[in-house]
């Protein structure tokens, strides 16, 4: 393995931020402080001027495989995290089987053992996530499965949630829920409001969502168990996770990036690509979203990320399978939103911090939260310090780049931030001591 | 140039469609109704859902326009053998044809069937979308009924928001699924009618205070102060929930009988896109009585839609004139 010294970048740890070069030796950070000497054999990483933090982590991901391979596999899915800055990906078990016993995890480990970057397994809650009977969540736990999810539709049964959530208790698993009330949202598209009657095109109502995720909240509340909000879409949500940590609910939530920054106003050409479960909501929404990642409302910023091929989007809107591309724009999106309130070509959307406040939120939301989220805190996640295992990124804040669909490493195009500009960029990537992006480009 | 929306109008285009029309109407009347306007051109009917009055009203417009004229039905067609709609458009694309007159049972089909063909598009019903030109034909059955220009003296002058200007519609019913109520809000504002929606709020969309429109849902409270009751058909066929308890609470509380007939007034008028079903949102003798324009409506949609294929004729180039 070769050894690597990361020479000049600013080292983010949360909002400790320190000048150091960080020298890597056998898959471990060994030695960070002022200009450290540069070994014989050692490849040398220039990060002047650019910050250098531990890997990003994403707990959403769809991989697609097994069943879906023409959208995307697990090593396409891979590289284009690593492109992103991910050096740990959580792969949703909405697969065809569905990964809900410890062979299918197995499975998928050894495929993942093949990956660029750490790929971590969500089990299905649910027998085959009919939502029926439980799953073997203890056998998929022995199996190192960590956090639980039917993601794609909710566990609509309100006792077998209950029942999923006591016995998760026994192994501090983490339930994770797709909060949809299914009577309210199928048959839906697109966000219930000004567009949907508009264009008249059957809509999801934001109350599909708030009134599951309260729910969970109580049955949570009853249990003492982790619950795990994916993907919050409005801002009665974010009421109730403050509500829910008033009541000392061991709650979690993560918001997308297309949340925050896209509304149902970019829904209004009936762009394939800006379909999506949730549906993106309001201005409003987005904007408070935006308040709920600053004030830590928000634990943790997830992509969601769900490719899908492009017989998939060639349909009339309605046809359309739900879902868009995010690995490789989230950290661009989120550090553009964070530092100018916006994208350009967008509506504003929150007061813009300073850089510095920026990178150590994005360190926050995206790497540690979302790792000990995953359970994965001692491999990902930081602190960068000596010991540690190197999955490390270098972005540089200042570099501007335009994402253009046809560059991206995803296996599936349906980006819906094609064509904007963003700031901050993906420079290195090491995961397991291994660089594995160089100058943005995989190697 | 394409016809998806009411959008797609200006304010001379439907001018020029008025005008249009009359002389359509004219040309009806006679021996042979027919004219050399579009010959050599090609339209295809392209229907992925069921229709009456609206492919045959093209179909008959084509040909007395002097158009080819070819039709296209989901149920026949190569659809049946899995091929998406991507590849059905390609295909009549590479047989060329002029027009494409589209029919969906979703929302946005047209718009997305318009990047995928080098032919002008004409929407003919997207799901709960639009159905322009269906709206086109209710405005000049209204402009000739309460405005009544002549072709002599069409005037150019006075603004299009003048044509309806003062005119109270009432537009009842199933307005939620109604594609034809979406482009008639849109277009009878245009030309200067005030639009008051009436009927269950279970079938009144959420969210339209940007409309501009009136919201009762008592029809008996309204029914005196209208000029035009435009009815709608419950649209069963787009859900499968429970918006209204029966058919019979429907009829009783918005359908039309003779008793609200009276108090509309000899002077109002009855409009309906059809199919109508009798007995839900309108008595037989309601449909049938002097007051009732349904089949104005029915008898304009072939001179309209010369109209409208004349028009894009001459905005896409090459139409005889």
């Amino acid at each position: 393995m070769s050894n690597l010294l990361i020479k000049g970048g600013t080292v983010v740890n949360g909002s400790d931020l320190v000048v150091a070069d960080v020298l890597i030796e056998d898959g471990q950070v060994i030695e960070l402080g002022p200009q450290l000497g540069q070994p014989g054999g050692c490849e040398s990483l220039d990060a002047t001027g650019c910050y250098v933090m531990s890997g990003l982590v994403d707990l959403h991901c769809h991989m697609r495989e097994p069943g879906f391979e023409e959208s995307e596999t697990i090593e396409t899915a891979a590289r284009a995290g690593a492109r992103g800055g991910y050096t740990c990906l959580v792969a949703m078990p909405n697969t065809v089987p569905a990964i809900d016993s410890p062979q299918m995890v197995e499975m998928i480990r050894q495929k993942a053992d093949r990956a660029v970057v750490d790929v971590q397994v969500a089990g299905a809650i649910t027998q085959g996530r009919k939502g029926e009977c439980l799953a073997e969540i203890y056998e998929m736990a022995k199996a190192g499965v960590r956090i639980f999810t039917d993601d794609g539709a909710g566990v609509q049964d309100s006792r077998l949630m209950l029942n999923a959530l006591r016995y998760s208790v026994v192994g501090d698993l983490v339930m994770a829920q797709h909060c949809e009330e299914a009577s309210l949202a199928t048959g839906g598209h697109i966000n219930d409001g000004v567009i949907s009657s508009q264009l008249g095109i059957s809509s999801i109502p934001r109350e599909a969502e708030e009134t599951m995720a309260y729910r969970d909240v109580l049955l949570a509340k009853k249990t003492g168990a982790r619950l795990h909000l994916l993907h919050v879409s409005t801002s009665n949500t974010l009421d109730i996770v403050r509500q829910a940590r008033a009541w000392g609910v061991k709650v979690t939530c993560e918001v997308t990036p297309h949340h925050l920054l896209l509304s149902e106003d970019d829904v209004v050409t009936l762009n394939p690509d800006m379909k999506v479960n949730p549906p993106l909501r309001t201005l409003d929404d987005c904007r408070k979203l935006a308040l709920g990642l600053l004030d830590g409302t928000i634990d943790a910023v997830a992509t969601d990320h769900a490719p899908h091929h492009i017989d998939n989007k060639t349909q009339p809107f309605e046809d359309c399978a739900f879902g868009m591309t995010g690995l490789e724009t989230a950290f661009g999106v989120i550090f553009t939103l964070l530092t100018r309130g916006t994208v350009s070509g967008k509506s504003k959307i929150l007061e813009p911090i300073n850089e510095r406040e920026a990178i150590g939120l994005v360190h926050t939301t995206m790497s540690m939260n979302p790792a000990k989220i995953a359970g994965v805190s001692n491999q990902q996640g930081g602190p960068l310090r000596c010991g540690a295992l190197a999955n490390v990124l270098v972005v540089d804040p200042r570099a501007s780049w335009v994402v253009d669909r046809t560059k991206l490493s995803s296996k599936s195009k349906n980006t819906p931030f094609d064509r904007l500009e963003l700031f901050g960029k993906v420079i290195h990537t090491i995961s397991k001591g291994r660089l594995v992006v160089k100058d943005g480009e995989l190697l | 140039m394409n016809l998806i929306s009411v959008d797609d109008l200006t304010n001379e285009m439907y001018l020029e469609l008025f005008g249009l029309t009359e002389m359509f109407i004219e040309v009806s009347t006679r021996p042979i109704p027919k004219v050399p306007t579009l010959r050599g051109k090609t339209l295809a009917t392209v229907f992925f859902e069921n229709s009456t009055r609206t492919r045959l009203s093209f179909e008959t417009a084509a040909k007395r326009l002097s158009a080819d004229s070819l039709s296209f039905s989901a149920s026949t067609s190569s659809l049946s053998k899995g091929e998406s709609l991507f590849d059905t458009i390609n295909t009549l694309d590479a047989i060329g044809v002029d027009f494409l007159v589209v029919r969906h049972s979703r929302a946005g089909t047209a718009s997305m069937v318009a990047n995928w063909t080098q032919a002008a598009v004409i929407n003919a019903g997207d799901g709960c979308g639009e159905h322009p030109t269906q709206s086109l034909i209710d405005c000049a059955t209204l402009v000739r009924r309460f405005a009544k220009p002549d072709l002599e003296s069409l005037d150019r002058s006075k603004t299009i928001n003048k044509y309806l200007s003062g005119l109270k519609i009432a537009i009842v019913g199933d307005v939620l699924h109604s594609r034809v109520a979406r482009s008639n809000i849109k277009a009878f504002t245009n030309l200067g009618a005030k639009v008051t929606l009436v009927g269950p709020p279970t079938l009144i969309p959420d969210n339209i205070e940007s409309w501009p429109v009136d919201v009762c849902y008592d029809l008996d409270q309204v029914i005196s102060e209208m000029d035009v009751i435009y009815l709608l058909r419950m649209q069963n066929e787009r859900f499968d929930e429970s918006m209204v308890p029966s058919t019979l609470e429907y009829s009783k509380n918005w359908g039309l009988d003779m008793a609200r007939l009276k108090r509309l007034g000899p002077d109002g008028v009855i409009m309906h896109p059809g199919p109508i079903n009798r007995g839900v949102e309108l008595t037989s003798e309601v449909a049938d009585s002097t007051q009732s324009l349904i089949l104005d409506q029915v008898r304009h949609s072939v001179p309209v839609r010369m109209a409208i294929l004349a028009m894009l004729a001459n905005l896409i180039g090459g139409g005889h004139e």
